[in-house]
């Protein structure tokens, strides 16, 4: 399956880039949010102060991603 | 109805609200309240002079964070029209960051609506400020106020 990952703001910065295409060809099972983190940033720790979006809506790091989802990691939002 | 509009370039809150109102609202006569927010960049944060920042954004989640947030609004309050404007890219003082306007029949819808409606939009949806100091250096913004 094919994941279309986003990065945001200071994590955008930190990681380097703004998106990776996560290609996984051996899962059987189904992957999580924070191990396609883990898969995408090469990281094993995952923030504090983490946000995480499956297909733009908020979730949280254990909801599991299936072919063609967007995922978006980023940090607290400071808009308004 | 509504409105959400994301802007990269300078914008007149109350021009886009006059207009909004005469495209939008144009030959009604039910509303008897219209509140409206309008947030400013100001020149200092945490103790420090700011001489510009940059505003980022995740352009499809914004779109629908914010309306879900008008859908949450329109659920619980008996508003007639919302309008939400937010700048992106770089922006200086005392420019207008955001506008928040809600049209009702009476007052204590509008102005609940349009407090939630800030409120939400601060905390969900997925905007990101990059602050120029004075003295040179950039930081980001870590938390909102």
């Amino acid at each position: 399956m094919s994941i279309k990952v986003l990065y945001f703001a200071s994590l955008r910065e930190d990681i380097g880039r703004a998106s990776d295409l996560i290609e996984d060809t051996g899962q059987t099972g189904s992957l999580t949010i924070a191990q396609l983190w883990i898969k995408a940033t090469g990281r094993n720790t995952i923030p504090d102060e983490l946000l995480v979006a499956l297909n733009q809506e908020y979730t949280d790091i254990q909801a599991s991603v299936k072919d063609g989802d967007e995922v978006a990691f980023f940090p607290p939002v400071t808009g308004g | 109805m509504r409105l959400i509009k994301i802007v990269d370039t300078g914008f007149d809150p109350w021009k886009y609200q006059q207009d909004y109102q005469q495209q939008s609202m144009s030959g009604k006569t039910d509303f008897g309240a219209t509140a409206s927010f309008i947030g400013t960049m100001r020149d200092f944060n945490e103790g420090d002079d700011v001489s510009s920042m940059v505003l980022e954004h995740y352009p499809a989640m914004t779109e629908k964070q914010l309306n879900r947030i008008v859908d949450e609004a329109c659920h619980k309050w008996a508003i007639q029209n919302t309008l939400i404007v937010h700048r992106v890219g770089e922006i200086l003082p005392a420019e207008p960051i955001v506008l928040v306007a809600v049209w009702s029949a009476h007052r204590a819808a509008a102005f609940d609506a349009c407090r939630f409606l800030m409120e939400a939009l601060k905390h969900q949806a997925p905007f990101w400020k990059k602050e120029n100091l004075r003295t040179g250096t950039t930081r980001w913004v870590e938390k909102n106020t």
